[in-house]
């Protein structure tokens, strides 16, 4: 992947993100656009968010191949899939609490069931929400989802990696559900990066402890990849932007290679990456692993930056989990020293 | 109507309907479980749109321009399993595997085992958005073929309907025609005790929608219906059709117990007596 094959593809999709900390409902704004522009049969549903989830944008550009269905999620996802019937790729957004929870038997029965062609691209996911609080904070989605048949989950890193995710999933035919957030982020994607459904992205491979996070998480890790590996613990990081399907190689090699794996996501550590990490490791490849996530609790108000910290979602909370780890070790490896002596 | 100008249309539609409610009773005898109230209600329904009304062709199940039917109240899979065999989408011999291990026609309706069935349906209450969704996307196709969804008038006691209704009314969907089968019963016994939903059609003329009150076991009116509804523009069309549960079959007739029950060996063989065919 040469840098001129980059530039080519960046030019073509007019609005280049690398290297911009931008929020990730920002980035699909501009690139569901974008796609509305070279693509006929891309058409936006949305229920009365436009404006917060950015679709309003395709929305002004499109107004024809755009669907408002008002404050009714049930409506949206439904219509949405008879809208796939005749041949459309109809993405559908809301904020991520209401399209998964509220939505999620029509996401079973209608999208799934007869797997069609439906993109659910939810805003607003995670604590990083902020003000809002608990009832708009989805904490849940990832799970709610990954559980479906036929669904795939992807929950890209940056503005980056969002636009590069909205043009993909555009040509694959089957429902799928990203999860995007409010909150600007910083950008952590390499330029060259090129994202493909179902592939990790690995950052590097330590000896210790490798962390496989996603979302927002990604620079969290990376910042305590940097901290630990200054206090002598060789630390890897890999971006799990799709949970579903898992890419397991990725997973296999982080875990054979270190002693410790652990997960991080802004998401409940029920049934999301951690989950689906902790399923697949405890059957192919048993090792040690700890969840960096929301603790089975609902959110609540405050800026999102504090309730990263309040929630235990910073770069301090992985290195202090991993360093955690290695004390424990050490000393149950001394007592039983000592015990058998 | 000049539309059915020979009284020999409706002869045949109700020759054709009587056919459809043997077939029925004997998948569901065979498979030994399954709705026969609420197939046999909308057969008269569903016959007049299959054999008479929509444009399809069940060679080509993916035609383009093909009229669309959702079948929302997806437990009366038997009826659209017994239409789409006997208008020839595949073979009638599938008909005795209905709700067996390794047979597409499963216990509710699934498109992505079976030909012919649009979208896969079940769970009450979604048919009517995934309709509107067709009919949006046909207009934006300047496709002229028309969307049919049949819904039970328990069916309209969940919220999606009603969403639905909204938006097919907000979206002024002309190329959609929804039909409540009316026929008064749900699992546990007449909608008016377990919910209330009348007034039906002020409901839906109150969601901006052309409302016709017809008897949905007159060939002849349903017929006329059909053809009057797709000239209306401007508006979504919604056929109240008041109908018996287990219509055809006089001992199962307006009795909620037979929702989900399906005759018994010598029940099949009274009620193909009644309907003129002499057990096999």
């Amino acid at each position: 992947m040469g840098s001129r094959e980059q530039n080519t593809d960046n030019k073509s999709r007019g609005t280049d993100f690398s290297g911009q900390a931008v929020a990730t409902r920002d980035a699909y704004g501009t690139a569901l656009l974008e796609l509305g522009r070279r693509n006929e049969r891309v058409v936006v549903l949305d229920a009365d968010l436009s404006g917060s989830t950015k679709t309003a944008k395709f929305a002004k550009a499109f107004p024809k191949r755009f669907f408002n269905m008002g404050i009714a999620e049930q409506d949206l996802v439904g219509t949405a899939g008879g809208l796939a019937l005749t041949g459309k790729i109809p993405f559908a957004s809301t904020f991520a609490v209401f399209e998964t929870g509220r939505a999620w038997e029509q996401v079973r029965q209608t999208l799934c069931y007869s797997d069609l062609n439906v993109k659910l691209v939810a805003t607003h996911a995670g604590i990083t929400v902020g003000e809002d609080g608990a009832s708009h904070q989805a904490l849940e989605d990832i799970a709610l989802m990954r559980v479906i048949p036929n669904m795939t989950v992807i929950v890209p890193a940056d503005g980056f990696e969002t636009q590069q995710v909205i043009d993909k999933v555009a040509d694959y035919g089957h429902p799928v559900y990203v999860r995007l957030g409010r909150a600007k982020v910083p950008a952590v994607m390499p330029p060259d990066y090129k994202f493909q459904i179902g592939k990790a992205h690995t950052f590097n491979l330590g000896i210790d402890v490798n962390i496989i996070a996603t979302g927002v998480m990604v620079s969290e890790a990376l910042k305590a990849r940097d901290i630990l590996l200054r206090e002598g613990i060789d630390a890897g990081v890999i971006n799990m932007a799709t949970i579903k399907p898992l890419d397991t190689d990725a997973v296999l090699e982080a875990a054979r290679k270190a002693k410790l794996i652990i997960t991080a996501e802004e998401h409940s550590i029920i049934g999301g990456l951690g989950g689906a990490i902790a399923e697949f490791l405890s059957e192919a490849h048993p090792v040690p692993v700890r969840r960096i996530g929301t603790e089975d609790v609902f959110g609540c108000s405050g800026a999102p930056g504090e309730l990263l910290k309040l929630f235990g979602l910073t770069a301090e909370d992985i290195t202090k989990a991993v360093k955690g780890f290695f004390q424990e070790r050490t000393e149950s490896l001394a007592y039983k020293n000592f015990a058998s002596q | 109507m000049a539309a059915v100008t020979q009284s020999r249309s409706i002869d045949f539609l109700t020759q054709q309907a009587k056919r459809v409610r043997v077939e029925i009773l004997k998948m569901l005898t065979e498979a030994g479980s399954g709705h026969t109230g609420g197939s046999l209600s909308a057969v008269d329904i569903a016959t007049a749109l299959y054999f008479y009304k929509m444009k399809h062709r069940p060679r080509e199940p993916e035609w383009p321009e093909r009229d669309r039917f959702i079948l929302s109240k997806g437990h009366a899979a038997p009826l659209l399993y017994t239409i789409l065999a006997l208008t020839g989408y595949f073979n009638e011999s599938l008909l005795t595997g209905l709700r067996k291990i390794g047979c597409p026609l499963q216990g509710h309706p699934s498109s992505k085992l079976l030909q012919g069935v649009e979208v896969s349906t079940g769970s009450l209450g979604q048919g009517l958005s995934i309709a509107n969704g067709i009919a949006l996307g046909l207009k934006l196709d300047k496709n002229p073929a028309r969307v049919y969804c049949l819904l039970g008038d328990g069916e309209t006691q969940e919220g999606q309907v009603w969403e639905a209704a909204m938006s097919a009314g907000h979206y002024m969907l002309d190329n959609l025609c929804a039909i409540v089968d009316a026929n008064e019963l749900q699992i546990d016994g007449r909608c008016a005790d377990v919910m209330k939903i009348e007034p039906i059609a002020g409901k839906w003329k109150a969601f901006n929608w052309h409302v016709f009150e017809i008897d949905g076991h007159n060939m002849e009116e349903i017929v006329n219906v059909l053809d009057e509804a797709e000239k209306l523009k401007g508006k979504p069309s919604l056929i109240l059709a008041k109908t018996v549960k287990s219509k055809g079959v006089s001992f199962f007739e307006g009795k909620a117990e037979y929702h989900g029950i399906t005759p018994t060996k010598d029940e099949l063989e009274k009620a193909l007596e009644e309907l003129g065919v002499h057990g096999e």
